[in-house]
Formats: C-alpha cells, sequence, structure tokens
C-alpha cells in the first residue's frame, strides 16, 4: 500500500510544480464560463438557468484535456514497466495514479465552483449542491477518463480518439451531475451520480491494467 | 465453438453456408417488403408513415444485436484469445454502426411529419445516437493500432466496458426525459401491435437477422483471406532479405 502512496504523492507533486497541469484546468474551467455569456448574451436569469449545465460541461472537458499525458511520462521513461513487476497490485497503483489526477482536476474545480457560479448568477443557495455534485461526480470523469487514457496511452495521436472513446462514456456522469447541481442537496440524483462514481471505481482500475498490459515489453 | 477457431475450418464451412444466408435473406426481404409496403393495412392515425416503422425498427433490433454480438465476441477474444472472435467482433462493428444510422436515419424521417421536428432530445434517439458514437469509438481503436494483436486486445477491452455503460447510459438518458413511445412489441400482456402489423415486421426483423449473418460472414472471410495475403507478403519480404545481402556484395 505504501507504493500506491509514494506513486499518489509523486504524481501530485509532478503535477502542482510542472506546468501543465494543475493550475491550466481551473483555468480553463473559468474561460469557459466566461465566454458562455459572450456567446449567449447577459441575459442573467438565462445563465442562471444555463449554469449547472455548463458548469458540470466544464468540468468534464477540463477533466479530458489533462488526460491525454496521464500514463505516456510512465510508458516512455519505463516507469509503468516497473508498475507491473511491482509487488503491490496494478490496479492499486493505476488507483493511486487516477486519484492523484482528480485531486489535482476534479478537486480543485469543487472549490473553483463558486467562483463560475458567482459569474453566472447561480444564487449562493444553490452552491452547496453544485459543489457536493462535483465532489460526487468528478471522480467518475477521472475514473472513466483513466481507462480511456490506457487504452490510448502507447499512442502518438491519441488525443482525439481519447475524446471520441471518453465523451459517450460521460453521457451518464454529465447528465446526474448536472441534474444533482440543479436538484439541491439532498436530491436523489446525488445518490445515482454517487452510484456512477462507485461502478467506475470497479470497473475503471481493472479496464485500465488490462489495457496497459498492452503497452509494456 | 473452438473448433472453428481454425480459420481453414470456418473457411470451409462458411463457404457452404453462403449460398443458404444470402437466399435466405432475399426470399424474407421479399415477403417483408411485400407484407410490409403493399399488403399490410394503414393505421389510423399515421396512415401510410407507418410502414416507415417495418424498416426502422428491425433497424434498432439489430443495431443493439451487433453490439450485444461484439460484446459478447470481444470477451470470448479476451479470455480464451480465440482467433476468430475478435475478427468477427471486427467485422460486425460497421455493420451494426450502418444499422444505427439507418434507424437513426428512418427515426428522423418518421419524426417530422409525426413529431413536426427532425430530431427531437428524446431518451430513445439519445441513447441511439451515444450507441453510435460507441460504434465509431470501437473502430476507430481498430484503426488506431497497427499491431494486429494489440488492436484486437485494445477494442475488446473497449467494448466491455461500453457493454457495461451502455445499459446505465440507456437509464441516466431514460430518467433525464422520456417522449418516444415505450416498448409495444415485446411487454408484459401481450405485444400491443396488431397481428396485421406485427406479422411484417417480425418478417422484415429476421430479414434483417440474416442480412446481418449474411454481410458478416463476406467480411469474415474478407479478414481472413487479407491476413493471409498479409502473411504471404511477409514471408516473401524475409525470402528476399536472406538472398539480398549476397546479391548487394555480388
Amino acid at each position: 500500500m505504501s507504493a500506491a502512496w509514494a506513486l499518489f504523492r509523486r504524481d501530485v507533486l509532478l503535477s502542482v510544480r510542472i506546468g501543465g497541469g494543475f493550475g491550466l484546468g481551473i483555468g480553463f474551467f473559468v474561460l469557459v464560463a466566461v465566454l458562455l455569456p459572450l456567446g449567449v448574451g447577459r441575459d442573467l436569469v438565462l445563465l442562471e438557468r444555463l449554469a449547472p449545465g455548463l458548469i458540470w460541461l466544464g468540468a468534464a472537458l477540463a477533466a479530458l484535456l489533462s488526460l491525454d499525458h496521464l500514463f505516456q511520462a510512465d510508458l516512455e521513461d519505463g516507469a509503468l514497466d516497473q508498475f507491473f513487476l511491482s509487488q503491490t497490485p496494478i490496479e492499486a497503483l493505476l488507483l493511486a495514479k487516477v486519484a492523484a489526477h482528480w485531486a489535482t482536476t476534479g478537486l480543485p474545480l469543487v472549490f473553483a465552483a463558486p467562483v463560475l457560479a458567482l459569474l453566472l448568477n447561480l444564487e449562493a443557495g444553490n452552491w452547496p449542491a453544485l459543489m457536493a455534485s462535483l465532489a460526487v461526480g468528478t471522480p467518475a470523469l477521472s475514473l472513466i477518463g483513466g481507462a480511456a487514457a490506457a487504452l490510448t496511452a502507447g499512442l502518438r495521436r491519441g488525443g482525439m480518439l481519447l475524446s471520441l472513446l471518453t465523451l459517450p462514456l460521460y453521457v451518464p456522469t454529465l447528465i446526474f451531475g448536472a441534474a444533482a447541481a440543479a436538484g439541491g442537496i439532498a436530491a436523489p440524483e446525488l445518490l445515482l451520480l454517487g452510484g456512477v462514481s462507485l461502478v467506475a471505481l470497479v470497473v475503471a482500475p481493472v479496464a485500465a491494467a488490462l489495457a496497459l498490459r498492452l503497452y509494456v515489453s | 465453438m473452438f473448433g472453428y477457431a481454425n480459420p481453414e475450418r470456418f473457411w470451409r464451412l462458411s463457404s457452404l453456408l453462403m449460398p443458404w444466408v444470402w437466399g435466405a435473406t432475399a426470399i424474407l426481404f421479399a415477403i417483408g417488403l411485400y407484407a410490409a409496403l403493399v399488403a399490410s393495412p394503414d393505421d389510423y392515425q399515421q396512415g401510410a408513415t407507418v410502414r416507415i416503422m417495418y424498416v426502422h425498427v428491425p433497424a434498432m433490433w439489430m443495431s443493439l444485436g451487433a453490439y450485444a454480438f461484439i460484446a459478447v465476441a470481444s470477451f470470448v477474444s479476451l479470455i480464451w484469445r480465440h482467433v476468430l472472435a475478435d475478427v468477427a467482433a471486427k467485422a460486425a462493428a460497421p455493420i451494426g454502426a450502418t444499422f444505427t444510422a439507418l434507424g437513426l436515419l428512418t427515426g428522423s424521417i418518421w419524426g417530422k411529419p409525426m413529431w413536426g421536428a427532425w430530431w427531437a432530445w428524446d431518451a430513445r434517439l439519445t441513447s441511439v445516437l451515444v450507441l453510435f458514437f460507441l460504434y465509431l469509438g470501437y473502430m476507430a481503436m481498430w484503426a488506431a493500432i497497427e499491431d494486429r494483436t494489440r488492436a484486437a486486445r485494445a477494442a475488446a477491452i473497449l467494448a466491455l466496458v461500453g457493454a457495461i455503460n451502455l445499459p446505465i447510459i440507456r437509464f441516466s438518458v431514460e430518467w433525464w426525459n422520456t417522449l418516444h413511445q415505450g416498448a409495444s412489441v415485446l411487454r408484459a400482456g401481450g405485444s400491443a401491435l396488431h397481428a396485421s402489423f406485427l406479422y411484417p415486421l417480425l418478417i422484415m426483423g429476421l430479414a434483417y437477422l440474416f442480412l446481418f449473418g449474411a454481410l458478416l460472414l463476406v467480411r469474415i472471410r474478407t479478414e481472413i483471406l487479407s491476413q493471409r495475403v498479409l502473411a504471404d507478403q511477409r514471408r516473401r519480404a524475409a525470402n528476399e532479405q536472406l538472398t539480398s545481402p549476397i546479391e548487394s556484395e555480388a
């Protein structure tokens, strides 16, 4: 288990200290919200109605952006081969990597969400529901995306394929996420969203391990 | 099942089957199309538009059926490394995608006079559209990896993840919105379709099934042939490499 913890720590440190992951995801997330009024007009009532869905869409796209490089560096420098040789189950190690991805992309969005909510005229009373939905749902984004990233890890230009594979699988998360964000803190959608995350938690590490085995020698 | 992992045996069996499957397809389509487009009555509400159903509903059945086939074949290929299972899964994907596209298209043509719009964000339409993208992703996965064995395994994993997700997607979308009519052929308490509509529909369903089988056989046989050609080319290239150093010295 200490190997998984070390891997988690390493990945978090890497993405916080090396540019290209941590801050950029939040920047992208906020920019999406800034661009929306420029596209649809500054009608505050309309913006408030669009806000939960748009924030969730932004979260899904922000997760997708950073997934491309989730396994690439480890594959290129041979660290991935070491994961497979390790005594710790490969699924646990991959789960640690995905958890690190979530901690640096999904978790910050939970705390960035009120800023967006402010920009989009979402009432303060709805913020807890929005933040809860992001906290419960973004792990599913990282997990599902992680499995897809594993499938495309060894490909030269895997980015486009990764979006084509991932976005259809994001449909349930997006539906329940946006509904939970709009539905209030005790909405049943939040439970369904939790269910989606739990299914992803079970399936994704196994699928990712199977997929990465293809790319290690 | 495992006896036919040998492409040679499969080739011989499928050569015998092919004319029969194509013949059955032709006969079923002849009967089905006549029954559906000429012999069956107009619907009292929809008029002749109801005939679109005979093309639309079986296409949707086959679209789901083909994905289920791909999922099962992928499972077999992943667990037992069955040689023909991944070939079959790969061969089924474009056929299934075409059925899905046909279903979406005919549904849209039916929707315009009936609902007054080419497209509605209704639960079934949306989940079929997502299924279409799953098909595209599956085919793109095959195309993206050059090494055949790797491509087969990656595509198989993707197909299974998609198969696990499909019911969840279906449920979530259904929960999200429902405008499309509910199931009417198979449901508790008997079919809601009158026999004069039901029988042409079932014959058309069989016709589509046989068409799927025939196209699948053709595509699997093509794949086997193309693999043979590839293997042959490699063998020749290897032989040339063996002889070429002597030539270059001379």
